[in-house]
């Protein structure tokens, strides 16, 4: 399997270590249940699947790769900080 | 106050020859991590310049020569090789002093492509990696740093606490490929 950086180009996967599954996070103050469910529950289907990556070995990026898990295509690679996952900003206290 | 001998990273490991192939050791009296502030990637780039004469490389790029070589070192990070990094470069880089963290060795010769094929992924062909190209890869498990200085000669670094671990695997593939004729 190969993964294309977007940084470094096409790299073996030997350069990369696997960093979860590529969920939006949860705001900061939403409820527990909403946590549990983000850090414990998958639906883990078979297809296609979004992943985080990072890439060890070369630059350090963590990117989002989309896979699909039945034929190890690597369908999309984008790097984390621009696929709008990470926790959302809160508003400015006045 | 004692009299403290400094030793390079691979001191007594190296020059070793395969007749072929040497691998040798650079030990550089300064290495300067430059990673520019957000934003300031062309402020940074015209201080390396005015300062150095090198130009900030791209990813997967480097400038410079033996003396004076400035090589991409990671996301947003150029590594600063030879002289000592001028202090212009601090308004717009955090500038770092890694002089003592990491160890230096140059392959040259005869197959030292077939060489890094037996530890590393990347396809290190003339070809494929054109003298000036650098990359960060792995190296036999290490996270490296792997520079084409010349036709005929890598600039591979690693941890210098790794230092004996890279001159071992070097060595055993150098004599390997060395063993095919």
């Amino acid at each position: 399997m190969r993964i294309t950086c977007p940084i470094c180009g096409e790299r073996d996967m030997r350069e990369f270590t696997y960093r979860g599954a590529a969920l939006p996070t949860p705001p900061l103050e939403a409820d527990v249940e909403t946590w549990v469910d983000h850090v414990h529950l998958r639906e883990n289907a078979a297809g296609v699947l979004r992943e985080l990556w990072q890439h060890t070995m070369g630059c350090g990026a963590w990117l989002v790769v989309t896979r699909n898990t039945i034929t190890h295509e690597i369908l999309d690679v984008v790097l984390a900080e621009e696929a709008g996952i990470g926790i959302p900003v809160a508003e400015e206290q006045p | 106050m004692a009299e403290l001998i400094a030793k390079s990273p691979c001191e007594g490991l190296l020059p070793f020859s395969t007749g072929s192939a040497d691998l040798t050791e650079l030990w550089p009296d300064h290495m300067t991590l430059i990673a520019p502030y957000k934003g300031k990637d062309i402020a940074a780039a015209a201080a390396l310049k005015s300062a150095h004469g090198l130009d900030l490389p791209l990813p997967g790029q480097s400038s410079g020569d033996a003396e004076a070589r400035v090589i991409w070192f990671s996301r947003g990070q150029s590594l600063l090789i030879g002289p000592k990094a001028d202090a212009s470069l601090e308004g717009a880089a955090a500038v770092t002093d890694l002089t003592d963290g990491w160890s230096v060795v140059e392959l040259k010769g005869k197959g030292i492509a077939d060489v890094l094929a037996r530890l590393s992924p990347m396809d290190f062909r003339l070809s494929q990696f054109p003298t000036g190209k650098s990359a960060r890869t792995e190296l036999k498990h290490m996270m490296a740093s792997i520079t084409r200085t010349g036709d005929a000669a890598f600039q591979i670094m690693v941890f210098r606490s790794m230092a004996a671990t890279l001159v071992h695997d070097l060595k055993t593939a150098m004599e390997a490929v060395a063993a095919r004729g």
